[in-house]
Formats: structure tokens, sequence, C-alpha cells
């Protein structure tokens, strides 16, 4: 059992993960002061013969108290979250550097559409992988999502990114990964029977690396 | 002064004759007894939601090995006891569904609503009896028909509780039809129910307090059904419109959710939370109220900031109707309005925390008597706080990116309806069990299932947070299936044994009920040396509750008050000090 | 305000509102209903808005000279439902018992003329789910003098349209009842609380009606 959250790899999970941490120390902080007190006073004050509780109506200092702290925590929380949030999922947040991938998404797989040799998504040399997105280190990525059927979410654990792909809508969403490596990309919203072995992997290269995936990729789709 | 014709005496016909069994205790207008029929009604669905949750569980701890005893299931469900995924998925839909409609909602709503309300503002029933006994009828036929679902052709609703469309609407995705139909039809019904209960509680709250009961002397249970039932007013019929969308959707092709042809996915979503937030409310206030009414007793002193804890209540109400939004921050909506409703949604914890350290500070300098109510309701605020600070997390809507659709959410929702909701159940029927009844609970039993409840439910739910702090996704059928969920099998099993063991320990609680019933120690009227209406009557109380129409003249919690020698004081109890508007009215007519 | 027999001294009770229950529950139940109407006109709204083009024209699809004549007769049946009370309030049984028949004769025709409109409609090829293949409709449209889908133009006007008409029906058998009551003379002049109760939700009605018509078939 922990706290701890697992390993991130992409460039706002720190953002992101600073801020589960502040909330778990705050929210912390709070439980320990509340299960205490409730400790504390059912032990203090259990009942013992020949005595009275004390006749005690309130206190509006301590209302006023206990008001304000938890609005000036909460409303400190909200502040400090738009930015990261505006960051991520705000409307012009996708970096204009971004490398462009469809993903036609559908019970239960993921199509991963690479923009082939033009640089351009939409035209005839577009080829496709089936749950297997292949992108460079530190470069950002911008995914849109399609769904075709119901709705799906796009959710990478490691890179903090969760998404619902919505069909009708066209959604995008982005991120960019800061370690090589394999990760697992998980539905993470119930979209029917083969909801729950609806996984597909996200392989991250190095720059190199990634020029040769490529490189071979699109001589295996010439060849076709 | 424009009051009503309709006066608080006792109805005379009813001493007159000896009703028939059917009348008195099948279609009965007395609102006790339509408070217990809910309550028997509501304990056989939650004895249903709690074997679905043990096939969740294990499924989840077990995922490669035979459900013991599944052999029994019929193989379009369980072949060799091995669980479907189709079936797994009708099965979280139908305990989320269960619970909600079925189990809390009719345990708070029907039973205390139901028997409280008229007990505690003296009145001598509800304002519309015959209506009360409609909607206890109306809502049986939709329970039975939810339950039919699972025995038709196709299987049953398996596109979770809150149905999302296009999932739900069109039955090539998920091969159910009749099974969806089903349960769109039993919640239109059953909101039917919901909305004649809850016309009959607003109206019997304003028009039908006893002299001297006014609003600010009010029980906060009172207060809180009060409130709630203008919430069940107000969201079921969004439910029941959006629901009745879906079903044309399903039988007469109608567009509405078909993103195809002009209609919209996501205008499900927003329909269903507009509902479902206020919903939440629904679940969780009169728990609250009920609370508050046992802390100040089990602590022989007033609430804690009457005042702020009724205003609490009508915030936290005002509050659930606009932070629907929060359920859908990774829907794909305008991200500004995500900040928006992140907001509004943080708010929420102000009313929240004003009503825990309120309950706090009722007990602070108390003389606190630990009878097994008194245990019920501490172990709800306690458990409360938790399901209120992991609240924040998804609140946050940058940490919810994370956490949404996780096991994190499945704790929090559990903290709030089972450690909240379910505890001030049992807290409320400890409490009041000797007035439906007559007869006292076994305390040593009742301490018992108290304290393994407590346990149990802690070991099963805590670790919950830790598989969604994981990334575990809900609703999956296997988590075997991903690499990352490896090291969280152990985890899972352990919950899955604790699960078992807490649905084993409910069993003193059930032989109690049941024992208590025929053979508990006879109740005094007022067993708790309690302040409230209904300890003045006999337990259990006659039809038509008060032998003549009491007068009120003071608030609810005037316990250790100086006035008086003993450390609890009847709202009806007349010192020479109070003055008395019964007569002053008259004079006045 | 209601009549003094309901207006006795405050019974040895804590002052509530200023209605006897029955007219109260009635009140709180409308609010209901304006949810459940709420719900419909919002997705409605939402609806339209996201795909415009699948609304053609007022009065290109819908007969709406007939729905306003319709319109006509629902309030008409509004008027003879005041009149109705009024007639009880001054303790005249004769005149309430024809207005109330009035006001079901009124309310049944306004169904009967919907059931009408329904059936026309359909025989076109305007159905729930947009047009019917090979009808009359779908040819307009494959000419392009109607739009190319009306998928969710069909399935919000049955939807409203079809549970307004519910309503209206729903009213129509309690005011039947109503009616027999009358006729039997259960009402008086002091205490006609039945007449009252009903003429709420029938002028609910009615009014939900203005909106709908306003927003289904003239905009």
């Amino acid at each position: 059992m922990s706290w701890i959250l697992p390993p991130s790899a992409s460039t706002f999970a720190g953002d992101i993960d600073f801020l589960y941490y502040l909330i778990l120390v705050i929210t912390g902080i709070a439980f320990v002061v509340v299960e205490a007190g409730i400790l504390l006073f059912v032990i203090k004050y259990r009942a013992r013969p020949g005595r009275k509780a004390e006749y005690i109506e309130g206190s509006t200092k301590a209302e006023i108290i206990w008001t304000a702290v938890p609005a000036v925590t909460v409303v400190i929380i909200g502040l400090m979250s738009a930015g990261v949030w505006n960051n991520v999922k705000g409307r012009n947040s996708t970096p204009r550097n971004a490398i462009p991938h469809q993903v036609n998404v559908r019970q239960f797989e993921w199509d991963f559409v690479y923009r082939g040799a033009d640089g351009q998504l939409g035209t005839a040399d577009d080829f496709t992988v089936r749950n297997q997105l292949h992108i460079p280190v530190n470069q950002p990525v911008a995914l849109q999502l399609n769904a075709e059927d119901v709705i799906h979410s796009f959710f990478v654990p490691a890179f903090r990114v969760k998404q619902d792909a919505v069909p009708g809508m066209a959604i995008s969403t982005w991120f960019e990964a800061t370690e090589v490596g394999e990760y697992e990309i998980a539905c993470a919203e119930l979209c029917g029977l083969g909801h729950y072995r609806m996984r597909a992997m996200v392989t991250v290269h190095s720059a190199a690396d990634y020029q040769q995936w490529l490189a071979d990729r699109t001589a295996a789709a010439d060849e076709e | 002064m424009a009051t009503s014709a309709v006066s608080l005496e006792p109805a005379a016909h009813t001493e007159a004759h000896e009703l028939s069994f059917l009348r008195k205790y099948i279609f009965s207008t007395d609102h006790k007894i339509i408070g217990v029929q809910f309550m028997l009604m509501s304990w056989v669905f939650l004895v249903f939601g709690g074997l679905m949750a043990m096939m969740i569980r294990w499924q989840l701890g077990f995922p490669d090995r035979a459900l013991p005893g599944g052999q029994l299931l019929p193989e379009t469900m369980a072949p060799g006891g091995i669980l479907l995924p189709e079936f797994y998925n009708s099965l979280v839909t139908m305990h989320g569904t269960i619970m909600v409609f079925f189990a809390i909602m009719p345990l708070l709503v029907g039973v205390f609503g139901n028997f409280l309300i008229p007990l505690k503002i003296g009145a001598p029933d509800m304002a519309f009896p015959r209506l009360n006994m409609a909607s206890f009828w109306i809502a049986v036929p939709a329970g039975i028909l939810m339950m039919a679902g699972f025995f038709v052709e196709g299987g049953h609703a398996s596109a979770g509780w809150t149905q999302y469309a296009p999932l739900s609407s069109d039955p090539q995705w998920t091969g159910v039809s009749t099974g969806q139909q089903i349960w769109l039809l039993s919640i239109a019904i059953l909101g039917l129910a919901s909305i004649l209960g809850a016309t009959n509680y607003i109206t019997t709250v304003v028009n039908m307090r006893a002299p001297g009961m006014t609003w600010f002397r009010m029980p906060l249970s009172i207060w809180a059904l009060f409130i709630t039932a203008i919430l069940v007013l107000l969201a079921i019929p969004i439910l029941s419109g959006a629901a009745i969308m879906l079903f044309f959707d399903q039988t007469i092709g109608t567009h509405f959710f078909d993103w195809t042809d002009g209609g919209q996915p996501i205008l499900w979503q927003h329909l269903f939370w507009y509902f479902g937030h206020p919903e939440v409310y629904i679940l969780i206030l009169p728990a609250m109220g009920v609370v508050s009414d046992i802390i100040a007793n089990g602590s022989r002193k007033p609430v804690f900031g009457y005042h702020s804890m009724v205003f609490a209540i009508i915030a936290i109400a005002f509050l659930g109707w606009i932070v629907w939004g929060h359920h859908m921050f990774q829907s794909g909506m305008n991200p500004t309005l995500g900040m928006t409703f992140m907001i509004s949604t943080l708010l929420i914890a102000v009313p929240s925390a004003i009503k825990t350290f309120n309950w706090m500070g009722t007990m602070w300098r108390g003389n606190i008597r630990f009878h097994v109510p008194m245990l019920h309701a501490v172990g709800f605020v306690a458990m409360f706080v938790i399901g209120g600070l992991s609240g924040v997390f998804m609140a946050t809507t940058p940490v919810d990116i994370y956490i949404h659709d996780t096991y994190f959410i499945v704790a929090h929702i559990h903290y709030v309806l089972f450690g909240g909701s379910l505890f001030a159940i049992f807290a409320a029927v400890t409490y009041w069990y000797p007035k439906m009844f007559g007869r006292m609970m076994n305390p040593a039993l009742g301490k018992i299932h108290f304290w393994l409840t407590f346990i149990f439910y802690n070991l099963t739910f805590f670790p919950m947070h830790n598989l969604g702090v994981y990334g575990h996704m809900r609703r999956i059928y296997d988590p075997s299936q991903y690499e990352f969920l490896a090291p969280l099998a152990p985890l899972n099993k352990f919950i899955t044994i604790n699960a078992l063991l807490l649905l084993v320990v409910q069993l003193p609680f059930v032989w109690n009920f049941i024992m208590s019933w025929f053979k508990g120690e006879q109740a005094t009227d007022n067993p708790w040396e309690a302040n409230g209406l209904e300890w003045t009557v006999p337990s259990p109380p006659p039809h038509g509750n008060f032998a003549e129409v009491p007068t009120v003249y003071r608030g609810p919690y005037e316990y250790s008050s100086p006035l008086v020698e003993e450390d609890y004081l009847l709202q009806t109890r007349k010192l020479s000090s109070d003055f008395d508007p019964a007569a002053a009215g008259a004079q006045e007519g | 305000m209601a009549h003094p027999a309901l207006m006795s001294p405050p019974a040895r009770r804590e002052v509530g509102a200023d209605v006897y229950n029955e007219k109260l529950g009635m009140w709180i139940f409308l609010g209901s209903e304006v949810m459940f109407f709420t719900a419909l006109i919002g997705a409605y709204i939402i609806l339209r808005f996201g795909s415009p083009e699948q609304w053609s024209a007022p009065g290109a699809i819908l007969n709406v000279p007939v729905t306003a004549v319709n319109t006509f007769l629902l309030i008409c049946s509004s008027v003879t439902m005041v009149k109705a009370f009024a007639a009880i309030q001054e303790g005249d049984q004769h005149r309430l018992k024809m207005y109330l028949l009035a006001t079901v004769a009124i309310g049944a025709s306004f169904v009967g003329v919907q059931i009408y409109e329904y059936t026309a409609l359909i025989h076109e090829g305007f159905l729930p789910s947009g047009y019917a293949a090979g009808s009359e409709l779908a040819q307009h449209a494959a000419d392009g003098d109607l739009p190319a889908s009306i998928a969710i133009y069909g399935s919000s006007f049955y939807t409203m349209t079809g549970f307004h008409g519910f309503h209206v029906s729903m009213g129509v058998l309690c005011m039947t009842f109503v009616t027999w009551k009358a006729f039997r003379g259960k009402y008086t002049k002091e205490d006609h609380r039945g007449v009252e109760v009903i003429g709420l939700y029938w002028h609910f009605v009615d009014l939900v009606w203005i909106i709908l018509f306003t927003i289904v078939y003239l905009v």
C-alpha cells in the first residue's frame, strides 16, 4: 500500500504529481487533525457517572475559523491548478512543433495513423499501425482522437494523460515523453465487453532510433 | 390569518374499527408501516447489491479461478463458474444501480423520510397518506422489473449505472437490448414513486408542523430530509426525461444520442450528471441529518452551531446544482468550463468542513454515551471525512486527469456511500428501532457488528485509494491483462478477502434485527433519553401518532440544559418560563 | 384567495404556507413537471444548435395552421376552466358542471387533433426516426427542397409534443373524474379543492403548450 505515484515520463507529469502531493499533504493534515480530534474527544469526554455535559450551543468565532480556513485553502488549490490545467488541456495548449497523429478508436483497438514521408496527415502516404504508437523522446506529440463507435478514453498512466474519445467530436490531446522506453496505453472508459483488454503500447525512441524506425516503416509501406 | 382546513387532530375514524390485515400491513396508509415496508424492501436489495459486489470482487481478486458456487449460475452468465465479461459488465452496472436507487436512496428517503417526518414535527400522518402508499407500491414493481432484467435474452444492461451513450443507446455495441430497455423503464417508474414521495414530504413539512414547531426548532434530520425532498423533486424528473429519450433511441428509432445523425452522446452525460450530482447529495444529506440528531443525543449536548448546520445543508444542496461538470472533466468539454466547475466543486469543501467541525464541536466537552447508534454515528463522521478529503483530489482538474475513472474514484464513492450513508443508516436503524418495533436491539451484538464492520470496511475500501494512485482503471474485468497492474494483484486479493469478510460480519446485524423483533427487550417510550417529539409517544406509536396535538416549546437539542436537573429536555415539556403558543393562538382566534 | 371556509383559524398548528395541502402539493408537483420539461426543452435547444441544418423552415413539414387552431382550442379550455372555478366559488352547480364538461370536451378534442396531426405526418413520411424511406417527404428531400436528414427534428418533435399530449390526456382523465364528482354534487361553495387543484394542473399544461408551440412550430 503506497501513496507514492508510479514513475512518470512526460513533461507535465511533474506538475500534476506536485499538485497531487500538495493535496496529499493538505488533506493528510486535515485527516490527522480531524481523526485525532474525534479520538481525543471520545476518550476525554466519555460518559462518567454524576457528570453533566457542558451546555454549549456554538461559537461564532470557531465557525468563522472553520469556514474561512477551508475556503482559503481550496481557493489556493484551485488557483494553483488552473495554470496546470490550462497547460495540459487548454484550447491552445498543444505545442506548435508537436507531431500530429490521428487515432481511430473502436471496440476494442487503437489505430494510430502516422503522417508518412510528406509530413502531412490526411494524405495518401499516411500509414496506420494497430495498437502501436511510436514516438520520439523529448518532442511533443498531438493526438486527434476519432472514436468510431462508442466513447473510449486514451490513458497512459506513465504520462499522466487521459482523454475521452467521443464519437462525433473532434478531440485532441498532447503530451511529451521524457524517458525512452515502452509504456502501456489503456482504455479508461467502459466501452463494452472487451473494454478490459483494450490495451496498446507506446514506444518512446531516442531521436536517432525514431528516425530509423520511421525509415524502416516507410520503406515497408512502399513495398506493400 | 389564512391556513388550511386540514387539522392535526388524529383522525377519529381510525379508532372506530379495526383494519383488516391487508389494510393494516400491506396496503397501509400509515406512514410508519410504509417506512417499515420500505426498509424491508431495501434490505432485500441491499443483499442483492452486496452479493453482486462479491462476484465483482472475486473476479478482480482471482481472475483465473471459478467463482465458488458459480456453477449454479446459468451458462449465459458464468459457464463453469467463470464469469463472462459481459456478465461482469452487467454486474458492475447493476451493483451501482441497485445500491443507489433501490437500497441507499429508499433506506434514507423512503424509510426515514416516512417514519420520522410526521413523528418529529408532531403530525398524525403525511399530508397525503394514500399518495404515500402509492409511492411504495410503485417502487416495488420497479424493483422487481429491475431484477427481472437479469433473466431476459441478451442479459442485463451493461453500460454502467451511468449508462453513457452511445454504448447504452444502440444494442449493437453491447448486444443488450431488452435488458437495457428494462433498466430505463424501471428507472422511469421508480422516478414517479420518488417524485410522489417528495411532493408528500415537502407538503407535510411545510403545512403540518405542530404548534410551536417553528422552522428553526426542527431537528436537523427533518431539515435534511426536507431539503433532500426538494432535490429529489427537481433532480429526478431530469433523469426521467433523459431515460425516456434513451428509451426512445432504443425502441422507436429516435436519434437523440446517435452521433451519426445529428444526436450528441455528450448530451446524455450533461443530463445524467445534472441529475446525478444532486442525487449524490440526496444520498448523503439525510445521513448527515440523522447523524446530527444521534451525535447530539450521544454527547448529551446541543448540536454545535445549529443554524450554521442548517445553512450548510442548504449550501450543499444549492452547490450540488452547479458542479455536475466535474464528472466530465476528461470528456472533451470546454476546458474553461472545466475550470469553473473545479472552483464550484472545491467550494463544497466549505459547508462539508463546517458540518464536520460542528459534529466535533458537539462532542467537545460532552458526556458521551457510546450506545450502538452513537458508535455508528461517530464512525460516520470519521469515514465521511475521508470521503470528503479524497474528493479534493478529483475536484482538482489536473490531478483528475490521472485519477479519473480509476479505483481512486471507486474508493471515494464507497467512503461516501458506505462509510458515509450506510454507517448513518446503521446508526439510524439502531436508534429508531425501538420506536419502530417497540423492542430494543441487543447492544452487545450491535457493538460486535459495528467494530467488525468498521474494521473490514476500512480494510476493503482504504486500499482502493492505493490501487487508484497506481492507475488501476475501474470497471475492468481482468486486471491481469496489463503489465503495470501486475504488482497490484496481491492488493486486489487482499481487498477481495476483506470484502467477503465484510459481508460475513453483517450476519450479527441481520440476526439482531430479526431476533429483536420477536424477542427483544420491551422498549420504553424514550429509551435514549432524547428530546424529539417521537419519544413522547408509545413505542411503537399508535395509528395517528399523537393522542392529542403536541405543543412544542423549544428546539430539539436542549441536552444538559441548565434549566432542568436531567440532561435532556423534551421539546414538548412545558416549563413555567415557557410561552404557550397554543393558548396565544386560541386567544387570537 | 381561497374560500373563507378553507381559511379557518390556525387550528392548532404551526403556520406553514398560506394554502391548503392539496393546493400546495400540486404547486410542488408542478415544480417537478417544470424540471421534466426543462430537460426536454434544454435537450432540444442543445440539439438544434448542434445540427441547425436538420430543421426545415417553419411550416414546411408541420401543419402550422391546424396546430394554431388546436392551440386556440387549448387556450379556450383554460378559459372554461377558469369559468368553472368562478362558478363554484359562487356556488353555481349548474354552470360548474357545464364548464367542466366543456373543458373535458375541448381537452379531448385537442388530443384528437394531435392524433390526426401525427397520423397525417406519419403518412407523409415524417417519423420519429426521420424520413420514411420512399415517402413523399423523402422525395422532396432528395430534390433538395427539404433538409437531407431530419432525424433529430423528428426525434425532438415527437418526444416533446408526445409528452405534452400525454400530460393533456392524463389531465382529461382527471378532469373527467372531477366532472363526475361535480355531477354527484361533491363540490360546494365552501369546499371545492378538487376543482381548484385540477385547474392549476390544467393551466400549467396549457402554458407548456404555448412554449412548445412557439419553439417547435414557429421558430
